[in-house]
């Protein structure tokens, strides 16, 4: 069987398969459509947050990312591990023992205002949607190069299969697919990287094999990938180029970002217990260590793979996956020299993404309009490609790339169901039901979160179709906010007994204008300025959300000691969760 | 339960959180980036330290780290009788 045959048949199935869960596990109460009911095992539950965190991004553009960057992306591997250790320790177990359905909720309710709780919900749907549109494209680009069918006709099946589950299951639906998919992702994942391990360094662990030899020369792999980006001008694979404050500003944004994600903390409502919550939390980084350790791993491989494949390599002997990507546009080869061969060394053959003009010249190459630089380097490569072509690359069978393209489906479908999930419930319970309409009954309120839901999927396809230019740009944001709004507001209402309304609001006020000020100045006012001679204390705006915490957390404490304390009730709820005695399931009053 | 017995399970809590972070921070931010550089001239079978403990060993980690605290907390729990059933 060809590719494409071995994609629709490993796809459909399953898609089959989420189908088929999504009518066994329809949600019948508001309940159970917010937080599954709250009777998840801490297993599942796990291996749902694992789905529900990695995303498109994590799968598909993750390794390539670290391929290209070598050390200094390490900042993604432990940035966004890192995050769940702050989250089983700082905030899973006392937001599970408060037990009710939302982010917003908590914020709301501890901190007795209704202002802040309408901050928290435009936060959290900011957030959502930013990520949300991000994995629509992701669903769109697999189906455009696997199964040749149109860009937005992929994007219409992925709105389809999320709209059935996540309108019809809610939370409960969406726990017992994310299962499926988790298992559908890392199959995939590991399959291809197992086989390149066993490939390149006779070890069929992917981890190990990172650093044992290679089969070829003998030598260490990371010291012949070192060899090779000395001798053809790249900077060392295995040291820094970026500046070490940055690195650290960078790893603790996303860390705390990742631990405030609104669509991360609510999987934490669902679980029956509170130690079930700190034990799924530890379930959960078990199931994405096993993505986080290979990633790396794979990123060395087919870096090697790559530079030995190409380098030097005459255009028209080529193997057809660099024509395949280059016929997408995100492969490009311009051939300053005229011999014929590609010439792949440091720094960038052209400026900026490659443009086609018509015809082909003289190897056969796609013609560029680009103006050539004055380096050597002839070859542009899109880093989103690597884990996507990485079993062409090696020579995999034809089952193993479609296998691929399943498992990148099931990473951006999974993520995409969460966060639109995290959108209906901030409309259909934060804002409807706790602020406008506070009678609405409870077929009422399920109504309205299920038309939310349906609006939400319609929304992020919108976005997907015609993504806005700044998406990539907008990933920072989430994070930012995440760290600068969520994650101080919420320890501190769990630590700080003193802390009350008015500091909490200073702090998460000052916390977004700020990392969203430098944010939108070096992204979009002034992005010529975007340059580390610029940089307050050389942080980029990725790192800056650690600032903005850094900020939110002293205007909080300093404002909180000026103002009154907070009322009696709220200090016995502070003084409740911190105990896990007594912890009813999640209840809507 | 009185309320002194909970303010002492409470500071048990807390200094197992101090301990742990601690761990946490140390493993990420000190040996992972701060001594990447000195620690990348030891090399254990094909790995740079540095590297490793950026690129893996941090994460190996994180996850060890998380299974102590369930543990330690369930012993806690159990102890000062505020487990659940």
């Amino acid at each position: 069987m060809d590719v494409q045959a071995w994609t629709f048949l490993i796809v459909g199935l399953s898609f089959a398969l989420y189908i088929g869960i999504a009518i066994w596990s329809k949600a019948g109460s508001t309940k159970e459509f917010y937080v599954a009911g709250g009777g998840v095992p801490p297993l599942a539950n796990g291996m749902a947050t694992a789905a529900d965190w990695m995303s498109a991004a994590s799968f598909i553009s993750m390794a390539g990312l670290i391929s290209f960057l070598g050390y200094d992306g390490s900042v993604y591997l432990m940035g966004w591990t890192g995050g769940y250790v702050l989250l089983a320790l700082l905030l899973a177990p006392y937001l599970r023992k408060f037990g009710k359905f939302t982010v917003p909720d908590f914020v709301g309710d501890r901190y007795y205002s209704d202002i802040a709780r309408t901050i928290a919900v435009i936060c959290a749907i900011f957030v959502s949607f930013t990520y949300v549109a991000g994995q629509m494209r992701g669903v769109g680009v697999v189906f455009s190069r696997f199964l040749e069918v149109d860009i937005n006709m992929g994007i219409f099946i992925g709105m389809a299969i999320v709209f059935f589950y996540a309108v019809l299951g809610g939370m409960k639906g969406i726990t017992y697919t994310q299962v499926a998919q988790y298992c559908v992702l890392i199959f995939a994942y590991m399959v291809p990287a197992f086989f390149i391990s066993i490939q390149m360094t006779g070890n069929p662990i992917p981890q190990l094999g990172f650093g044992g030899n290679e089969l070829e020369s003998g030598r260490p792999i990371l010291e012949v990938l070192d060899g090779l980006h000395k001798e053809l001008g790249f900077a060392e694979y295995t040291s820094g180029k970026k500046p070490m404050v940055d690195v650290f500003f960078i790893t603790v944004a996303l860390m705390v970002g990742t631990a405030g994600l609104p669509h991360v903390i609510v999987r934490f409502f669902t679980v029956p217990k509170v130690r079930d919550a700190r034990v799924s939390a530890g379930w959960a980084l078990v199931f994405i260590a096993i993505l986080y350790t290979t990633a790396p791993a794979v990123a060395t491989f087919a870096r090697v793979n790559l530079i030995n494949t190409v380098s030097n390599s005459a255009y028209e002997s080529v193997p057809s996956w660099f024509k395949n990507w280059e016929n997408t546009g995100l492969i490009a080869w311009q051939d300053k020299n005229q011999d014929g061969k590609i010439q792949y060394t440091g720094g960038k053959a052209f400026a900026g993404k490659p443009k086609f003009a018509e015809g082909r010249g003289q190897s056969g190459e796609r013609l560029l309009t680009n103006k050539a630089t004055d380096g050597t380097n002839e070859l542009y490569i899109d880093r989103d490609i690597m884990v996507l072509a990485n079993p062409e690359i090696a020579q995999l069978p034809n089952w193993v790339i479609a296998l691929v393209a399943a498992g990148g489906l099931a990473a951006a479908l999974s993520t995409a169901a969460g966060l639109l999930l995290v959108i209906s419930t901030s409309v259909a319970h934060d804002l409807i039901k706790k602020q406008f309409k506070p009678d609405i009954s409870e077929g009422g309120e399920l109504w309205a979160a299920r038309v939310s839901a349906g609006v939400a999927v319609v929304i992020a396809g919108y976005f997907g179709i015609n993504p806005p230019g700044f998406v990539a740009q907008v990933v920072a944001f989430a994070f930012g906010l995440a760290a600068s709004s969520f994650f101080p507001a919420i320890i501190l209402g769990i630590f700080d007994k003193r802390m009350n309304r008015e500091g909490a609001m200073t702090g998460m006020v000052l916390g977004i204008v700020f990392t969203a000020a430098y944010i939108i100045y070096f992204k979009f006012v002034n992005p010529a300025a975007n340059v580390p001679a610029n940089w307050w204390f050389g942080i980029s705006p990725e790192g800056i959300g650690t600032l903005g915490m850094i900020l939110n957390i002293v205007a909080s404490l300093v404002v909180s000691r000026m103002t009154p304390e907070p009322p009696e009730e709220v200090q016995h709820i502070v003084e409740d969760i911190r105990f896990p005695k007594g912890a009813g399931s999640a209840t809507a009053h | 339960m009185e309320n002194g017995k909970l303010k002492e399970y409470w500071k048990n809590n807390l200094k197992y959180l101090i301990a742990l972070l601690s761990i946490w921070f140390f493993v990420s931010y000190v040996l992972g980036i701060f001594l990447a550089d000195p620690l990348n001239s030891i090399q254990i079978g094909g790995f740079k330290l540095g590297f490793w403990f950026a690129q893996q060993g941090s994460i190996y980690v994180f996850v060890a780290l998380i299974f102590t605290y369930v543990s330690l907390m369930n012993k806690l729990d159990k102890e000062y009788d505020v487990h659940e059933d």
